[in-house]
């Protein structure tokens, strides 16, 4: 099993997605929503990917999957470099995504044995109408619901049992990996806890990988295996759950760290938060160099002349950082 | 006299299939420069109570029952008149999203000088002086020029900031926070508290933050009160509720959340789904979801038993811990 674990089923080297905004009539000025990353998901392992809004973590999770056309780098998936058609149509057969908000990403009009049954048609996956039903109500016991619940719609369910059926859905094609993109945001606390459970469940028995983007850091280290911190497009830093946790190096991954509001009154009171100025920058308008120079405390001048280089420090603890020997 | 006095209010939502009961007769009151938080899930009825005591319900909302006294003067029926000079001016108000709550047609300028106009005796030029000198407090860089710009040339955290300095510009007593950083990301979160602790204990009035975050709670929160359904299973002091929970749901709530302790482990849900408002159980609102739950939760509802003088908790868990270490003595007297 160790051995399995080591072996990398995604590899992203080098990722660039930019997306092209109208900036005036005829102009246009690239996005860079995702800027030169590199990282690799283990089989049978749980990436966390945590960062603020617009730091790029759902890009990429979409452009891993090619829902996005990267626009300039190399995803290799168990060892097949993903560039034509039929590579991303191999990736979609053994690759899902669940999404953040089960309200809207369920068809309002569908049952939900139509909403599960919808990727199993796409695939061809079931021969006769017997095979599909049955794979169906397989499918809904793996993620707790009923059989009765198959006729129904979804408006017909609370929001927990929502992100049940589009688990459902992500699990019909017999994914290996899932990205899971903000799966319990939504999600009220109690309801919340059984979600990552059933996600931890179904990882077991299911031998599943996930990239996990999330913004709620207690969740993240909860379920995940190893942590990736991005900020505005780039990533910064990269290390076990328990090490970045503990020992963050990067100066945005400590505050991000620092500023987790701890559901413990005596421990929130004394927790030294190290304040961040200002607000995150336009990612249209980024600042040179490092991203986050303009609001890290320990920025020099040669911060703003280039991106540091996003290296290993210690074993498996990669970050991004030119005064990381200094501040730490 | 607190400042606040809440009895047994009720506020129910008269819809085409029928009655819900969002509050179900709660109380509580609030001191002078106190933070008071309230939490709960979704459709726990949090929200609902810091809109009856502001009476901002929506159109099928009515309060039914029970009384909001503030500095000694009954809310439940004042007129519309009543309210307005209340409303802004000694009770603030600030929303989760403050994109919403911006107009996106007028400067943040114009929108805060009407604001102190309208509440106060200050003319335009005051008023100007006043929302810049707002805007400084709560930290906003170069408020003059930021005074003449629209919503959307301001971040999330900005805007919340200019929410901020829009409740407070009249100074009231008490800051009515609903969700107010569950838009924002971690780090602006964490700036948005700090800005709200501080200018608490500049100004001192008195806050109450409705959250479903028990870690903002942990941070902020001198007193708690938890709600499930309408209905207040468990309030005390912040220390309390969290190191010394007395009812099921609050436990439970706990338990769920994942903590450093939890990495690797299973986490304990709170099993079943939350509750449908229209089809409440005869007893306690919890028992359907609840381990714990005796005969007598299904039959009724527990009363709001005191564990200490900071504390209290509506659960029948503790009556019969109670009756079994024999501070409650059997008989007539328990049957409310």
């Amino acid at each position: 099993m160790s051995e399995e674990k080591n072996t990398p089923l995604v590899e992203v080297s080098h990722l660039k997605e930019y997306f092209d905004i109208n900036v005036g009539l005829f102009r246009t000025k690239p996005l860079k929503a995702v800027d030169d990353v590199s990282f690799s998901i283990k089989k049978g392992e749980t990436l966390g990917l945590v960062g603020e809004s617009g730091c790029g973590k759902t890009t990429v999770g979409r452009t891993i999957l090619h829902l996005y056309k990267p626009t300039a780098g190399k995803i290799v998936y168990d060892g097949r470099e993903i560039v034509s058609k039929d590579d991303i149509a191999m990736l979609h057969t053994k690759a899902a995504m669940v999404f953040q908000d089960p309200y809207s990403s369920l068809n309002p009009r569908m049952t939900v044995s139509d909403i599960i049954g919808e990727p199993l048609d796409v695939h061809g996956m079931c021969k006769t109408k017997e095979e599909r039903r049955d794979r169906i109500l397989e499918l809904m016991s793996h993620v707790g619901l009923n059989s009765e619940h198959a006729s129904r719609y979804a408006h017909e369910f609370s929001g927990g049992q929502r992100q049940r059926i589009g688990i459902a859905r992500s699990l019909a094609v017999n994914p290996e990996f899932i990205v899971c993109d903000e799966p319990v945001s939504a999600l009220d606390v109690s309801i919340q806890a059984q979600v990552i459970n059933m996600f931890d469940e179904l990882q077991d028995k299911l031998g599943l990988t996930y990239l996990f983007i999330a913004h709620d850091l207690l969740v993240v280290r909860h379920i995940s295996d190893r942590i990736a911190v991005m900020y505005l497009g780039k990533m910064v830093e990269l290390a076990e759950a328990n090490e970045i946790y503990d020992h963050p190096l990067h100066p945005y991954s400590k505050a991000l760290m620092s500023a987790v509001p701890l559901p413990d009154p005596q421990v929130a009171r004394a927790n030294q938060r190290i304040p961040l100025t200002g607000d995150i920058p336009s990612p249209l308008n980024a600042p040179s160099g490092c991203p986050f120079r303009t609001r890290c405390p320990y920025a020099t001048e040669a911060c703003a002349e280039s991106m540091p280089e996003f290296k290993e420090v210690s074993s498996g603890h990669f970050v991004a950082c030119h005064r990381t020997e200094e501040i730490n | 006299m607190s400042l606040l006095e809440v009895k047994d209010l009720r506020t129910s939502f008269f819809t085409d299939a029928g009655e819900v009961k969002a509050v179900n007769g709660i109380s509580f009151f609030l001191d002078h420069g106190k933070v008071l938080g309230i939490v709960g899930e979704s459709g726990s009825g949090k929200s609902v109570t810091a809109y009856s005591i502001m009476q901002i319900l929506a159109g099928t909302g009515k309060i039914v029952g029970g009384s909001i006294k503030f500095d000694g003067k009954e809310l439940v029926g004042a007129s519309e008149k009543e309210m307005k000079a209340i409303r802004g001016n000694r009770i603030s108000i600030i929303f989760q999203d403050p994109m919403t709550s911006l107009n996106p047609t007028y400067t943040i300028g114009s929108q805060l000088i009407e604001a102190i106009v309208l509440h106060t005796d200050r003319n335009k030029k005051q008023a100007y002086d006043r929302a810049v000198e707002m805007l400084k407090l709560v930290n906003v860089n170069e408020p003059e020029k930021r005074m003449k710009q629209y919503p959307f040339e301001f971040s999330g955290g900005m805007r919340q900031r200019v929410m901020i300095a829009m409740a407070l510009a009249c100074e009231p007593d008490i800051l009515i926070a609903d969700e107010p950083t569950t838009a924002l990301d971690v780090t602006i979160q964490a700036q948005i508290l700090e800005l709200m602790s501080s200018l608490q204990k500049k100004l001192g009035m008195a806050i109450i933050m409705i959250t479903h975050d028990l870690g903002v709670v942990a941070q902020m929160c001198d007193e708690v009160i938890v709600m499930y359904a309408g209905s207040i299973c468990e309030q005390g002091t912040a220390d309390e509720i969290f190191y010394n929970p007395k009812h099921e749901y609050t436990k439970g709530l706990m338990r769920s959340i994942p903590t450093t302790a939890t990495a690797g482990k299973k986490l304990q849900p709170i099993a079943g789904t939350p509750i449908d408002l229209l089809n409440m159980p005869k007893g306690c609102p919890f028992a359907p979801r609840c381990d714990a739950a005796m005969k007598i939760c299904i039959n009724q509802c527990a009363y709001p038993l005191d564990i200490n003088e900071n504390h209290r908790a509506a659960c029948w868990m503790n009556v019969k811990d109670g009756i079994a270490d024999g501070t409650i003595a059997t008989g007539e007297e328990e049957e409310q």
